[in-house]
């Protein structure tokens, strides 16, 4: 039967080639992997019934790369290193094989601030959580642990903010290890409003450290350690119109826009201010049929 | 059988409290068929015999059936939704209100489901504002005032009402109608009434009341715990609002939660405007400021208006000295994705499925597997239009009614070019 000091942890692994190539931090694509490797090792090792799901987050694409629970994914093996390392490696080249062939038709896009497809790889993890509740009334606790490090992609807002406000109301925690150079905005707002934890390591050569300190232990027992704290999440708003960040703004009332300046026009949802629409109509076609 | 024995020995001394012993004497067994109606779960296949309905597939159809009525409403007004609510709920305490054909009571029901109302509204209005009022003794009395808060309409809600009278619901409707008033022109009116009577005491005509309300542009929406009324479904259909009766008390709950999400805004009803608001950032860790709410001193956690630099303890308010709308950016987000709605899925049947050949035979968001458990044949499931991916009847349903994002276009890249190319 489950204690309540069981897991289910759904890790999302951006393998996002824009940011590992471009990174200039010290560490490297596959030494983040092997410290991620050696922390998910450690989680199965923490309790037999703890479980695991990796996601990918590409640039192209996202996929499940493992499951500690399926059958076609269980691991034996003797060898110098344990036998998840190889299977979750191999299936980690696979994808990203698979991501690229995908962006292989694609040109002209910037790398410089090229983001992964985060929102899928959340929602993804989302839909498997609502599955293991489905399952009945005996299941680990799941959390979903983000390691990312690209950059925040502004096309994906409204989707991400989506997957948070579901995440919220199922009380599954969002947490974040951030590996990228600028904190993520957006997934300190995740652990913020699911009641996650957010780190951005300062030292990324020890990252494992930070993993197995702050991220191995179960939900419950967190109460009794002093976890790392938010410090200042950015709640400002960014106007629709030029993509900065604003303290006092302008919202249409009719689709909840915001901007930095008054306007006569919503430009989202074309409503007229200060007319009720069925005037504003009217006077359109007045207006055309007069000139 | 040891309760049934003591039962007929003592049946002549205890006869008095006859329902209360036999509710004892019963053992669970019995219960389930005098209180829970357990045939009811039951149904017959083409052949005749007995088989457990199929739940699942009774919820997906009804899911279906809500989705298609509010995809066909919502085509119409692209992008206008009723974002910004002002909401009167009218809680009916009369006499009839004390009526047991919802167990406890339906007063009690009506005070549990409200509660959860009153929740999930916020959840889905952060902007918006409910009021409370009761009708007890052929009079209506406001219990809360117009609020963005929850806690403080759940606690007055908490307290014993009791239930007593006739029911006045021209008196409702003008109390209403006198709050509601005040409300700034680009709020969408509304009025949400409860209603358990089966008459209404009225002073003078109810059907001016009711003319009043509609050029006040006042939304009126019933939903009945007895039996249909003349005059409520007359409210209704003269204000543009929605009368329904519960049958029991799950679709009461169904009925109540309906009201929760955005209806879709009628363009005439409503003026357009853009609104002043604040975003203001958290105060400093360790600060210490007397908050605008609760005239305390205050240590850390807390917002500052970036109008004024007064301290307020929660989102979203209004700063008392300032009066600027302050709002953090979830709160607007939370109603982004009724503005950006996913399509519906598709249903594919088994033998559709079987055609397609497709390689992975397990949904593509949970990878459960698609096929009816313990045999090899495709059970049904449903398909995005956009990006073509399968889904599992349950993942559909969590799709459109909690995340609002198709995990399968969410993991497809789409260039700048295509994007324009299906815009266009």
């Amino acid at each position: 039967s489950f204690s309540d000091d069981v897991s289910l942890l759904v890790v999302l692994i951006d393998t996002n080639p824009f940011f590992w190539s471009t990174s200039s931090s010290s560490l490297n694509f596959h030494q983040f992997v092997s410290h991620v490797l050696v922390f998910l090792d450690l989680i199965v090792r923490l309790s037999q019934l703890n479980q695991i799901v990796v996601i990918a987050t590409g640039h192209n694409t996202c996929d499940y790369i493992y499951d500690s629970s399926l059958d076609t994914d269980q691991v034996t093996g003797e060898g110098e290193l344990p036998a998840l390392y190889s299977f979750v490696l191999q299936r980690l080249e696979e994808f990203v094989n698979k991501d690229e062939k995908l962006g292989a038709k694609q040109e002209g896009l910037s790398e410089k601030r090229a983001s992964s497809l985060l929102s899928g790889s959340l929602s993804m993890a989302l839909c498997y959580i609502q599955r293991v509740f489905r399952s009945g009334p005996l299941h680990p606790q799941p959390r979903i642990l983000c390691l990312q490090g690209s950059p925040d992609g502004s096309e994906q807002y409204v989707s991400i903010m989506n997957a948070i406000f579901s995440a919220q109301r199922s009380m599954v925690p969002i947490d974040c290890c951030y590996v990228g150079s600028h904190n993520s905005a957006f997934l300190q707002q995740a652990s913020y409003i699911t009641g996650g934890v957010y780190v951005k390591p300062q030292h990324l050569e020890g990252l494992y450290q930070y993993l197995a300190t702050v991220f191995a232990v179960d939900l419950h027992s967190r109460s009794f350690l002093q976890l790392p704290r938010p410090a200042g999440v950015d709640f400002r708003a960014s106007c629709f119109c030029h993509k900065t960040t604003i303290d006092m703004g302008y919202v249409c009332s009719v689709c909840l826009s915001i901007f930095c300046k008054h306007h006569d026009k919503c430009s989202t949802c074309g409503s007229v201010f200060g007319k009720a629409q069925l005037d504003a109509a009217s006077d359109r076609k007045r207006k055309a049929s007069e000139s | 059988m040891n309760n049934s024995e003591k039962k007929r020995m003592n049946g002549e001394a205890e006869e008095e409290n006859e329902e209360d012993v036999e509710d004892e004497g019963r053992d669970a067994w019995e219960r389930t068929y005098t209180d829970e109606r357990s045939w009811e779960a039951l149904e017959e296949d083409e052949s005749g015999l007995l088989q457990p309905i199929d739940n699942k597939a009774i919820y997906h159809s009804q899911y279906r059936r809500r989705l298609q009525s509010l995809s066909a409403t919502s085509a119409a007004s692209r992008i206008q939704k009723g974002l910004i609510r002002f909401l009167c709920v009218v809680v009916d305490l009369s006499k009839a209100a004390g009526e047991m054909d919802f167990k406890p009571s339906r007063m009690a029901v009506i005070a549990k489901h409200v509660e959860a109302f009153i929740r999930e509204f916020f959840d889905q209005n952060p902007l918006s504002q409910i009021g409370l009022v009761i009708i007890k003794d052929g009079v209506a009395q406001s219990l809360t005032e117009l609020g963005g808060s929850p806690e403080a309409h759940i606690k007055a809600l908490m307290v014993k009402l009791g239930c007593a009278g006739d029911s006045s619901l021209q008196n409702a409707l003008e109390l209403v109608h006198d709050t509601l008033h005040k409300i700034p022109s680009y709020g969408h009116r509304e009025v949400l009434i409860l209603y358990s009577a089966l008459s209404t005491c009225d002073p003078g005509d109810i059907m001016e009341t009711i003319q009043k309300c509609k050029k006040a542009k006042l939304r009126c929406s019933v939903i009945g715990l007895s039996a249909e009324m003349f005059v409520c479904k007359h409210l209704c259909q003269e204000t543009g609002g929605s009368y329904m009766v519960a049958l029991d008390e799950g679709h009461f709950k169904e009925l109540l939660l309906e009201h929760a999400p955005p209806p879709p805004a009628l363009a005439e009803f409503a003026i357009a405007n853009l609104i002043k608001m604040g975003f203001p950032q958290r105060a400093a860790e360790g600060s210490i400021a007397i908050c605008s709410c609760h005239r305390e001193a205050k240590v850390g956690e807390g917002y500052i208006c970036p109008r004024c630099k007064a301290r307020v303890c929660e989102l979203p308010t209004e700063c008392r000295f300032c009066g600027l709308t302050l709002v953090s950016s979830p709160h607007l987000a939370r109603s982004y994705h009724h503005l950006f709605p996913i399509e519906p899925f598709t249903e594919i049947s088994a033998r559709q499925f079987e055609l397609s050949r497709v390689a992975s035979k397990t949904c593509f968001s949970c990878r459960e597997s698609l096929l009816t458990p313990g045999t090899n044949k495709a059970g049904p499931c449903a398909a995005c239009t956009k990006c073509k991916q399968y889904f599992c009847l349950d993942c559909d349903i969590y799709i459109h009614e909690s995340l609002h994002n198709c995990p399968g276009c969410e993991s497809r890249r789409i260039t700048p070019a295509a994007a324009s190319a299906t815009k266009s």
